[in-house]
């Protein structure tokens, strides 16, 4: 029995890295939206420029669930390299598209799902005799037979192709010449469409497509930031770029030409946050960005900022481990490693975007907050969010909005006498005043050291000095838990004395997993943490419940040691859901956990397609 | 207290330069370096030329890595913002204040541990972007603060106070400087005020990438018989190609010189380079043939001292960037976040 849905199943594009796919996946994944249905599309690639496998996961669903569900219901298998594990993912029922031309025996295919096989290449060497064009073409003329497969409307595509190419007419032509080749072939070997079907439907809104890099890199626009130091690093290199572009596009002076910006791509991370503590210590708004490897590096410079109290931003797109490999796939594992980033007695507070509209929120706030709290801030993204395209709420901006500057005290204040203490408590906050370089001729001037200076920065190694200053710094970290984005909690059906816990990415997978415990009777609190140090609400929440689950991309469970360790919570009642081979999460992984531990079995499998 | 009150008290007779500050208002706090370190020599130096220039002290920011050196910047120029960063990390920290605010006078101080070793790469890159700076190197071929360790600025041959002879080759920042771009180079030695301050105020007003080598002895632990950076030692081998005058914008030149014996250089902001040439054929503004003549004369074993290379229109970072009149950490809200209006139009493009 061949599945049958309508506006909710999974397709799985298998190619070959650098074969130019990418682009004909992504108008795929494109012309659905076009069509008003949500998608989601991931990109799993390698750390390769040609050659290696690359998959692109495209979930299609109405109801608007974004996360990996796992499994696959068509599978475009273009890849020999991973054809077996390809094939062997698909569920029961599914579809596979494939290459027909050379013909493969019966043992590399299965009775339990239907094999939709055109002749791709050779349609394409009959059309194109360029062997470029015949790569390239290739990957259009399968976009436009699955067109037809499932139903994606003509003229959308049609209209992908010319906004694509708009200034490039050639191209419009030879495009759209793919696209008819591989729907009439379809047409004529099939004579009719699949079971999985596209309709037009009004579920997208105005909802807006984008990588959390690019929103991430727009909040810093908004946010203020004009000094950005980075150094190349997968899967935070695109974050810089977008940076850049929305730089050019926004922050050049009309009437000059001049740039409101400085961008210096470093010699290395250390550089990179180097010139970030340089530049937020002379009162401009700076961050970089980076990954795991990248914050490894940064250490000694955050801790710098944390004693020395000097404003920097961090966006961290974590990735799975160091060197090559896994460095493509995405992961939530740094997050121990940012909160206690450095030497010495140091914790810094970090920010949990759920998706690119979050990502742009608090890649504004960010800078707020390093410049109120005097401190690094970690944005973490995650490469899930951060390289892939999400549909999420469109980005808003309040223009009555101010920029938080944070205490800094001025000529005029300095002028009339007030008392500067850059290490002084005046408001009991833990949050002292700073100067500016160049504030005022004969006020307000100190010498900036990491530790080693009393209140009013004056050299003193006197043990008494020192724990005054590393209390008052608690008393700031404190003040930060109330600055810090509240959690947001998504209660059940039910009242329940399970809750569980997730944060960043893993959302979506989550929210459709608890539609699906709550749908099975199976009734569990939500809480999404939105950052550190943890608000009120978070420890609240944990100890209204008897058990919490804590799901996340890692392998330590270290938000779960974050929550234990700063909130003194018995590690019994936190248990640790963890997926972290480097592909996202999916739906049916937390469910099966969750269920798992709350029924003492594995339950049975969700039924794949909607009815 | 674990620091040394400094009485305010001032000589009545101290002469205020053009701003009506003494040399007083440019000093810092008492230096808890060894009495007689050639560094203190170097901040004294510092603090002369900032009160020739009439420099407004608050204009000028100082930043400074980790070592006996990194420490001296609270030693002088109180009165300015400094900062004390980590080891060999001081140009790029310089290198982010430098682009928050371009119209303050940037000042690094280094020492040949932190910017020869561990911060080698730092110095290379700040230099060859074209930061505006003044980079001081006070190069003493040994760790001072950890107790004598050779430092990779020590020549091949020199012996430790322990009696260790080295044998790595050294680093020679001034040929490297030269050779990634600096458009000021010079060396001088701490014990040579008289070279060392006309120096320092060419460099403050060069616009570009200045960076001065200065031999400055380590009187605890490298100013031994066998050393190559002892006081002794350096005044053996000291070759200066040059004394350098350096003349204000806009002040009269009222001395003749006959020709050949003297070489005027116009900086960017007019300030005038009077160089008198103690070697003929050496020319300072020609790259090629300084890193030629320099690498001629240190294999003579000479330490060539004086300005070494100009190159007076040098463009920095900012022109290369860019950038603004107005200093990035004063731009307004209004100027820096784009409005709702901006982000619609963006969000359209990604329906």
């Amino acid at each position: 029995m061949s599945l049958t849905a309508v506006n909710d199943f999974v397709v799985k594009f298998a190619n070959v890295n650098g074969s130019g796919s990418a682009s004909a996946n992504g108008m795929f994944a494109k012309s659905i939206l076009r069509m008003g249905v949500p998608v989601a599309a991931r990109n799993i690639f390698p750390s390769n420029i040609q050659g290696l496998p690359t998959w692109y996961e495209v979930r299609i669903s109405e109801a608007g669930r974004l996360g990996r569900r796992g499994g696959v219901d068509l599978m475009v298998a273009m890849n020999p390299q991973t054809w077996d594990q390809d094939v062997a993912s698909i569920e029961p029922g599914g579809y596979l598209f494939y290459d027909s031309t050379k013909p493969l025996p019966p043992s590399k295919f299965r009775t339990d799902i239907e094999i939709i096989g055109l002749p791709l290449t050779a349609i394409c060497n009959a059309a194109y005799t360029d062997p470029r064009q015949r790569q390239l073409f290739k990957n259009i003329i399968y976009v436009g037979a699955l067109a037809y497969l499932i139903g994606i409307e003509t003229e959308v595509l049609d209209t992908l192709v010319r906004e694509e190419f708009g200034s490039k007419p050639k191209l419009i032509g030879s495009n759209l010449h793919a696209l008819g080749l591989g729907r009439d072939a379809a047409a004529q070997t099939f004579g009719a469409p699949i079971g999985l079907q596209m309709r037009r439907s009004e579920a997208v809104g105005d909802r807006i497509y984008v990588e959390g890099n690019t929103a991430a890199a727009l909040g810093a626009v908004y946010g203020g930031a004009t000094v950005c130091a980075w150094y190349p690093i997968t899967p935070s290199t695109s974050l810089a770029e977008a940076f850049t572009e929305h730089c050019q596009k926004l922050r050049i002076d009309p009437a000059t030409g001049e740039a409101k910006f400085a961008i210096v791509q470093a010699e290395d991370e250390i550089a990179s946050i180097g010139i970030v503590v340089g530049a937020g210590w002379n009162g401009a708004r700076a961050f970089t960005c980076t990954s795991g490897p990248g914050i490894s590096l940064m250490q000694e410079f955050v801790g710098l900022s944390y004693f020395a109290e000097i404003p920097a931003v961090i966006f961290d797109v974590q990735r799975g481990g160091p060197s090559t490999g896994m460095p493509t796939r995405t992961q939530q594992s740094d997050i121990l490693l940012a909160a206690y980033a450095s030497h010495g007695d140091t914790k810094h507070p970090l920010l949990f975007p759920e998706d690119p509209a979050e990502c742009f929120d608090f890649g504004a706030l960010a800078f707020d907050l390093a410049d109120r709290l005097q401190t690094t801030i970690f944005v973490m993204l995650d490469l899930d969010i951060g390289m892939n395209e999400w549909l999420c709420r469109p980005f808003k901006w309040d223009d009555a909005r101010k920029l938080d500057h944070g205490k800094v005290m001025t000529y005029d204040e300095l002028e009339a006498g007030r008392d500067f203490g850059r290490y002084l408590d005046v408001d009991g906050d833990g949050i002292a005043y700073r100067t500016l370089p160049g504030v005022h001729p004969d006020r307000g001037a100190y010498f900036t050291r990491g530790t080693s200076r009393d209140p009013y920065a004056r050299y003193s190694e006197e043990g008494s000095v020192y724990v005054g200053n590393m209390e008052r710094l608690l008393r700031k970290f404190e003040t930060a838990k109330s600055l810090i984005p509240a959690p947001i909690a998504r209660p059940a059906k039910r009242r329940t004395p399970h809750g569980v816990i997730y944060f960043g990415s893993t959302t979506p997978a989550m929210h459709e997993s608890l539609e699906l415990l709550d749908a099975d009777n199976v009734h569990v609190d939500g809480l999404r943490v939105r950052g550190f140090p943890f608000n009120d609400e978070v420890m609240d929440f944990i100890a209204a419940h008897e058990t919490v689950f804590v799901v996340e991309q890692n392998r330590d469970a270290q938000l779960r040691t974050l929550l234990m360790v700063e909130g003194g919570v018995d590690p019994a009642k936190l248990i640790p859901v963890l997926g972290y081979d480097g592909s996202p999460i999916t739906a049916r992984f937390i469910t099966d956990e969750i269920s798992k531990r709350l029924r003492g079995l594995t339950r049975a499998p969700t039924p794949l397609v909607a009815e | 207290m674990t620091y040394i009150t400094k009485p305010r008290l001032h000589h009545p007779l101290l002469q205020p330069n053009g701003l009506g500050f003494t040399r007083r208002d440019y000093e810092g706090k008492v230096s808890t370096l060894c009495a007689g370190c050639g560094h203190d020599s170097i901040s004294a130096a510092i603090i002369q030329a900032a009160y020739e220039l009439d420099l407004p002290p608050h204009r000028l920011a100082k930043l400074s890595g980790i070592g006996c050196s990194s420490k001296t910047p609270d030693y002088f120029l109180g009165n300015s913002h400094g900062f004390n960063s980590v080891h060999g990390r001081m140009p790029s920290v310089l290198t982010g204040a430098n682009l928050a605010n371009r119209d303050l006078i940037y000042l690094g101080v280094s020492g040949d541990g932190d910017s020869a070793s561990i911060g080698l790469g730092q110095f290379a890159h700040s230099i060859r972007r074209g930061v505006n700076m003044t980079y001081i190197v006070e190069n003493n071929g040994v760790y001072g603060l950890t107790k004598g360790q050779f430092s990779a600025t020590s020549d091949p041959g020199s012996k430790s106070k322990r009696g260790v002879v080295n044998h790595d080759q050294s680093i020679d920042l001034v040929g490297l400087a030269l050779q990634l771009g600096a458009s000021f180079v010079a060396r001088s030695f701490s014990g040579d005020k008289d070279q060392l301050v006309p120096l320092v105020k060419a460099a403050l007003a060069h616009k570009g990438a200045a960076f001065i080598d200065v031999l400055s002895p380590c009187v605890q632990f490298n100013n031994h018989v066998g050393s190559t950076k002892s006081f002794d030692y350096v005044r053996e081998h000291n070759a200066a190609m040059n004394r350098l005058d350096f003349i204000e914008p806009r002040a009269e030149i009222t001395a003749n010189y006959a020709p050949g014996e003297v070489e005027l250089v116009v900086q960017h902001d007019g300030s005038v380079l009077r160089l008198r040439k103690l070697s003929p054929d050496y020319e300072p503004t020609d790259r090629i043939s300084a890193m030629g003549h320099l690498q001629l004369h240190q294999a003579r074993g000479e330490i060539v001292t004086g300005l070494l290379y100009v190159d007076p229109e040098a463009a920095d970072l900012h022109d290369h960037l860019h950038t603004v009149h107005k200093p990035l950490n004063q731009l307004t809200d209004q100027e820096l976040a784009p409005g709702s209006a901006a982000l619609d139009a963006i969000n359209d493009s990604l329906r």
